[in-house]
């Protein structure tokens, strides 16, 4: 991994304060920038990524050497506007992508840290990347955005930080994390810690990764990823390579083979105590609980745009947890947008080409951008 | 279209932030921001409408005027507008009301059936009315409570709904009614504009 010299870090030296009581100092957090910063500092994005995401949103991943997470939405002339805009993408922390996580090594042990890193939450990787503001010296951002675990980011940011983010676009997400979501997140990290490679979180990255493990709880995430429907069009029950069923326990559907290739793939890129402890932040995530059930409260003197997006297809993060975010914006007077795009992709929509998605966002981007310079004329 | 905005924006004093029910394209909303500095938000059923405002950087949510007025809380806005969709709900005496509740104010416009082209319709030809501002055939139309400008002022009456102001609109012509000229302007107006408030 001789990439890994090359990735842009910044090294957090003062203190934070975790949730889980645990201070941190003296940490990495890896980033990536796409597009320039203008003069004025006025045209940054703060982007955050998901549950299995990475700094590397657009172009090519120079460690997956794949596309990056988010190529559809970022770079030239896309939906975050990389000619116009600044965008800024850092690994979270408890990531596997160079930013502090399990997976660091301990200078004491020379080992990884494993299950001694601590618990973190989506407070603590938001409070970590706030630093990324202080580095560049940008005094606001003209927007926060991510779907998913990133769209829960997002909600903390504005709440943590009210006036630091003109436009704030949370998609496909909540404001407190379902039992459903829960229980799948609990069902994944159960097939890691039962993998007897895990070793209780404290196996040998080089050799004896839980990798089957880790495989089960990625095909069983993607599936929630999915739509009924989206499957049941692309796979059916069609066969993988063969003309008839062969009465035993290989892969005899194409959903089966489309899975464990799923898995396979992902144990490649992905460090299984990562996914343990990202996993558990999703878990704790519960914005409206912060504020003592009043989830407006979370917002209260924002001055930030909100545009909200939720799919149809969506069933992981259905599109009434997303209105319950816009509910309590209302009830506050803040300004907000929200649209679910009909698609039958499922959670995925966000990752992927959805035309209208993709299209929306850039306009509103675009459209405020220019408002809000017009008005400073 | 341009005439009842215009009286509209007229009712809307400065600095007044607004809801707009059933805010379409957003057209509305665009000409209050130009011709006033007023808050404006937008709510609005059809995606592919709450898509085209969002692409304009309009503060619009997608949801439904029955289910989801609900949630603005009591005097949220100093005004909130529903033009030309009262006749399309199901139960417009509850949006009526949430309207109120909503906004300290409510500017309702309705496609007057009072109308003298209407009335002729229906007693000479003997069938629906289908005109400029009610193209639809019995069968496919949207609007399942058509009423008159005189209706809707005896709703109002029933209610208790205070009446402000009431502009009536034939054509380009802007005027206003009155209690003297309820029933002649009930004849000639093609669309009834209320100023109301609880």
């Amino acid at each position: 991994m001789s990439n890994l010299n090359k990735m842009k870090s910044i090294l957090i030296e003062k203190t934070l304060k975790l949730d889980c009581g645990k201070e941190i100092s003296n940490f990495p957090l890896a980033y990536e920038t796409y597009g320039n910063l203008n003069e004025k500092k006025d045209n940054a994005i703060l982007i955050f990524h998901a549950l299995t995401g990475d700094q590397y949103a657009s172009g090519i991943n120079p460690i997956t050497k794949k596309e990056g997470w988010w190529n559809y939405a970022v770079g030239p002339g896309k939906s975050f506007d990389t000619d116009k805009f600044f965008v800024i993408c850092a690994n979270v922390i408890g990531g596997c992508m160079g930013s502090y996580g399990p997976g660091t090594i301990d200078p004491l042990t020379n080992k990884p840290i494993g299950t001694n890193f601590p618990v973190i939450t989506i407070n603590d990787m938001v409070n970590a990347q706030y630093n990324l503001l202080d580095y560049f010296k940008i005094e606001k951002l003209f927007a926060v955005a991510g779907g998913s675990m990133g769209g829960m980011q997002v909600l903390q940011f504005v709440s943590n930080f009210p006036n630091k983010a003109r436009v704030a676009l949370p998609i496909a997400c909540t404001a407190s994390h379902s039992a459903q979501n829960i229980a799948f997140n609990e069902l994944g990290r159960q097939a890691i810690m039962s993998d007897s490679n895990w070793k209780e979180g404290l196996y040998d990255e080089k050799s004896t990764n839980p990798d089957k493990g880790l495989a089960v709880a990625r095909m069983a995430a993607h599936i929630t990823y999915l739509s009924k429907q989206g499957l049941q069009e692309k796979f059916g029950r069609n066969l993988q390579e063969r003309s008839d069923l062969k009465f035993g326990f290989d892969a005899d559907f194409q959903i089966e083979s489309y899975l464990r290739y799923q898995g396979s793939v992902f144990v490649d890129r992905f460090d299984a105590n990562s996914y343990l402890y990202i996993t558990r932040a999703m878990d704790y995530f519960d914005l409206t609980k912060q504020f003592n059930g009043n989830l407006s409260k979370a917002f209260k003197d924002t001055k930030t745009k909100f545009f909200i997006i939720s799919f149809t297809s969506d069933w992981l993060y259905p599109t009434s947890e997303n209105k319950d975010i816009v509910i309590a914006l209302n009830a506050i007077g803040a300004d907000v947008g929200f649209v679910e795009i009909k698609t039958d992709k499922g959670h995925d929509s966000f990752l992927l080409d959805v035309p209208d998605f993709l299209s929306t966002i850039k306009n509103y981007l675009n459209t405020t951008y220019s408002n809000i310079n017009e008005r400073r004329i | 279209m341009k005439e009842e905005f215009k009286v509209i924006s007229k009712f809307i004093e400065e600095k007044s932030r607004v809801l707009d029910v059933g805010c379409g394209d957003g057209i509305l909303i665009e000409y209050l921001k130009k011709n006033k500095v007023v808050d404006v938000r937008g709510l609005e059923i059809s995606k592919e409408k709450v898509k085209k405002c969002l692409s304009k950087g309009l503060a619009v949510i997608e949801g439904d005027a029955e289910n989801d007025l609900r949630q603005f809380p009591d005097l949220s806005f100093d005004y909130v507008i529903l033009s030309q969709t009262l006749q399309a709900f199901m139960s417009p005496e509850k949006v009526i009301e949430n309207l109120l509740r909503v906004g300290k104010k409510a500017i309702v416009t309705i496609p007057n059936f009072g109308h003298w082209k209407v009335r002729l319709d229906l007693l000479l030809k003997g069938e629906m009315p289908v005109t400029k501002n009610l193209p639809y055939q019995w069968y496919n139309t949207p609007n399942l409570h058509m009423c008159t400008i005189q209706d809707f002022y005896n709703f109002c009456n029933n209610k208790g709904i205070n009446i402000y102001k009431t502009i009536s609109l034939n054509g380009e012509k802007i005027s206003n009614i009155s209690n003297s000229n309820l029933k002649y302007k009930n004849l000639i107006s093609e669309l009834g504009i209320f100023l109301l408030e609880k």
